[in-house]
């Protein structure tokens, strides 16, 4: 079944959200932004953290990302840009954010911290924006496909800090601590999540 | 295809532009927090500043200079000072720093605490006469393979009060792609002195600063460098010193010596100097004239790589073996170190288990 944007608007937004976030999970099933979960993902509250600033900048740049390739990339015919110009606006996009929130909310300034640039650097980020310019989409969709991949990202990050959490409190052997562990975690995870993938196709 | 590269490097060059100069805006825009008041100590000082920098910068520019090596990037902690009111939370750049009991005194790193409001804060009384100064060299002149004595001539201001053992903070300028970089030193001059500093400077291998005072600095030239900084002083009681340096620690123990000459001091003090072959000491004459000119002062030179076949008469070994040989009983005794930690480090076990409480060693130690 192909659903049909134009016919079915909130259906085919709901269904685009969906799969970014479930079937397509960006962490669990694309493998991207790996580095920032491995480092960030020892306590579940940092890792909630971490991945509502990667929802926000990863549905926000989306939409930017989408416009600049729509009507600048494509009419001046330098799509073979699109990696160096998606992470510029990305990285501006960020640096823009953090000067936002440190005016705004000091205490959120404090929370989000080194989390923030960190995002600049998160391929997840950058892997959304090309995967968004592969597929038909308009600018709504842009936007919520930002949005589901953002938040899959979240629910992985978290449910993997969850899990680590757990694990500290046991036994582990000396040699699978740390990352070693964490990552034959994420592989079990993705296992699940790749049974998703049958259920939309897009 | 020529057009086509114009166009994409134009549409580069263009996205640099515009985003730069974007963020500039909104920096100007959003990070605006207009005039803020500073009150430092309870009101003996308040500043009018401009919102938006750190606190270190905010102070710097009216003239009061809290100590800093890293140039405010958060590594040295130097800079720390109480921020009792307007600090905001900790940041996690000067959590590490900060240890449970300054937490609760409300230190801070002045590099990481941004002005954004009315604040008060404490800093010790000491740090309102550090000045920037500018000075030529004098003189600069070897003192052993490694070390050399540097004296700059001050010239804005042209006078500089401070008390034997405290230190100056030298700014080397660029050489060779090495920034410039600011590194603390002892002045080795007395206090009477107040027209000149007087350094003595080690060659650490591949070191910023050193290096640019062996190699590029030359006499006359001119340096800038900022001061007095320290606690590190003899104490006002009339107790037995016993002073302990190794290589450049050497300086504030020798300002402090000839401080204790021209006050015609009464205390009686041995000094233990450690190096590692005769080549390795300086000041030797000078310091055997003060023996002769201050009323109780011994001047004992230990050399621990000295060949045995050699006509040194003097101690060999380490200068903490020398000290427990020839000071068993040092409980009256107060004691005063220089050196690199880990002579340091020994010296205060050799001095406690010789019967010094902690509270009478006095040191500045240095990395």
């Amino acid at each position: 079944m192909t659903p049909d944007p134009h016919s079915v608007p909130f259906l085919s937004l709901l269904l685009v959200f969906v799969s970014a976030a479930f079937t397509d999970n960006i962490l669990l099933v694309r493998f991207l932004g790996l580095c920032p979960c491995l480092g960030v993902s020892k306590k579940v509250d940092a890792s909630v953290g971490l991945g509502l600033a990667v929802t926000f900048v990863t549905a926000c740049t989306a939409v930017l990302n989408y416009w600049v390739y729509r009507y600048l990339l494509i009419p001046l015919d330098i799509v073979y840009l699109r990696l160096i110009v998606f992470i510029v606006v990305i990285a501006a996009f960020v640096q823009l954010v953090e000067m936002v929130v440190e005016r705004l909310s000091e205490r959120l300034y404090q929370a989000l911290g080194i989390f923030l640039p960190l995002i600049t650097v998160n391929c997840a980020i950058l892997g959304t924006a090309l995967f968004m310019i592969a597929r038909p989409y308009n600018a709504t969709q842009a936007f919520v496909f930002g949005l589901g991949s953002g938040f899959g990202w979240l629910v992985a990050i978290t449910l993997i800090g969850g899990i680590r959490e757990k694990i500290d409190e046991k036994h582990v052997p000396p040699g699978l601590r740390g990352p070693g562990l964490t990552l034959i975690v994420i592989g079990i995870m993705s296992l699940a999540f790749v049974v998703f993938s049958g259920m939309i196709k897009l | 295809m020529l057009t086509g590269i114009i166009v994409s490097v134009l549409f580069l060059v263009g996205c640099g532009l515009v985003f730069s100069a974007l963020l500039l805006l909104a920096e100007r825009r959003i990070l605006r927090y207009g005039p803020c008041a500073i009150e430092i100590n309870d009101g003996k000082k308040t500043l009018e500043v401009d919102g938006g920098g750190t606190l270190l910068a905010a102070l710097a520019e009216n003239d009061i200079f809290i100590p800093s090596a890293c140039g405010g990037r958060g590594t040295c902690a130097y800079c720390k000072v109480r921020v009792l009111e307007g600090g905001g939370t900790i940041g996690p750049v000067e959590a590490p720093y900060l240890s449970p009991a300054e937490t609760k005194e409300n230190v801070r790193l002045s590099c990481q605490v941004k002005v954004r409001g009315n604040m008060r804060i404490a800093i010790p009384e000491s740090l309102f006469s550090i000045r920037r100064f500018r000075g030529h060299v004098e003189h600069k002149r070897p003192l052993t393979r490694d070390i050399v004595e540097v004296r700059i001539a001050l010239d804005d201001p042209a006078e500089m009060p401070f008390v034997a053992g405290q230190y100056i903070q030298l700014e080397s300028q660029p050489y060779r792609g090495r920034e410039s970089v600011m590194r603390a030193y002892s002045v080795s001059s007395p206090p009477s002195d107040t027209r000149a500093v007087e350094t003595v400077i080690r060659l650490v291998p591949d070191g910023i600063c050193t290096t640019w005072v062996f190699e590029i600095l030359r006499e006359g030239d001119s340096v800038q460098f900022s001061g007095p900084y320290g606690e590190f002083r003899l104490s006002d009681s009339d107790r037995p010193c016993l002073f302990i340096a190794g290589g450049s620690g050497m300086a504030p123990i020798w300002s402090m010596l000839r401080d204790m000459k021209e006050k015609r001091s009464r205390r009686s003090a041995v000094y233990f100097f450690g190096a590692l072959t005769q080549a390795d000491l300086f000041y030797t004459e000078p310091l055997r004239q003060l023996e002769k000119e201050l009323p109780d002062f011994r001047y004992v030179p230990a050399l621990s790589r000295e060949p045995p076949e050699s006509d040194w008469s003097g101690e060999r070994g380490m200068i903490t073996d020398v000290l427990a040989r020839r000071i068993p009983d040092m409980a009256e005794y107060e004691a005063y170190l220089c050196g690199s930690p880990g002579m340091i480090d020994a010296a205060i076990k050799v001095l406690q288990s010789g019967g010094i409480p902690p509270d009478r060693i006095f040191y500045d130690k240095f990395a």
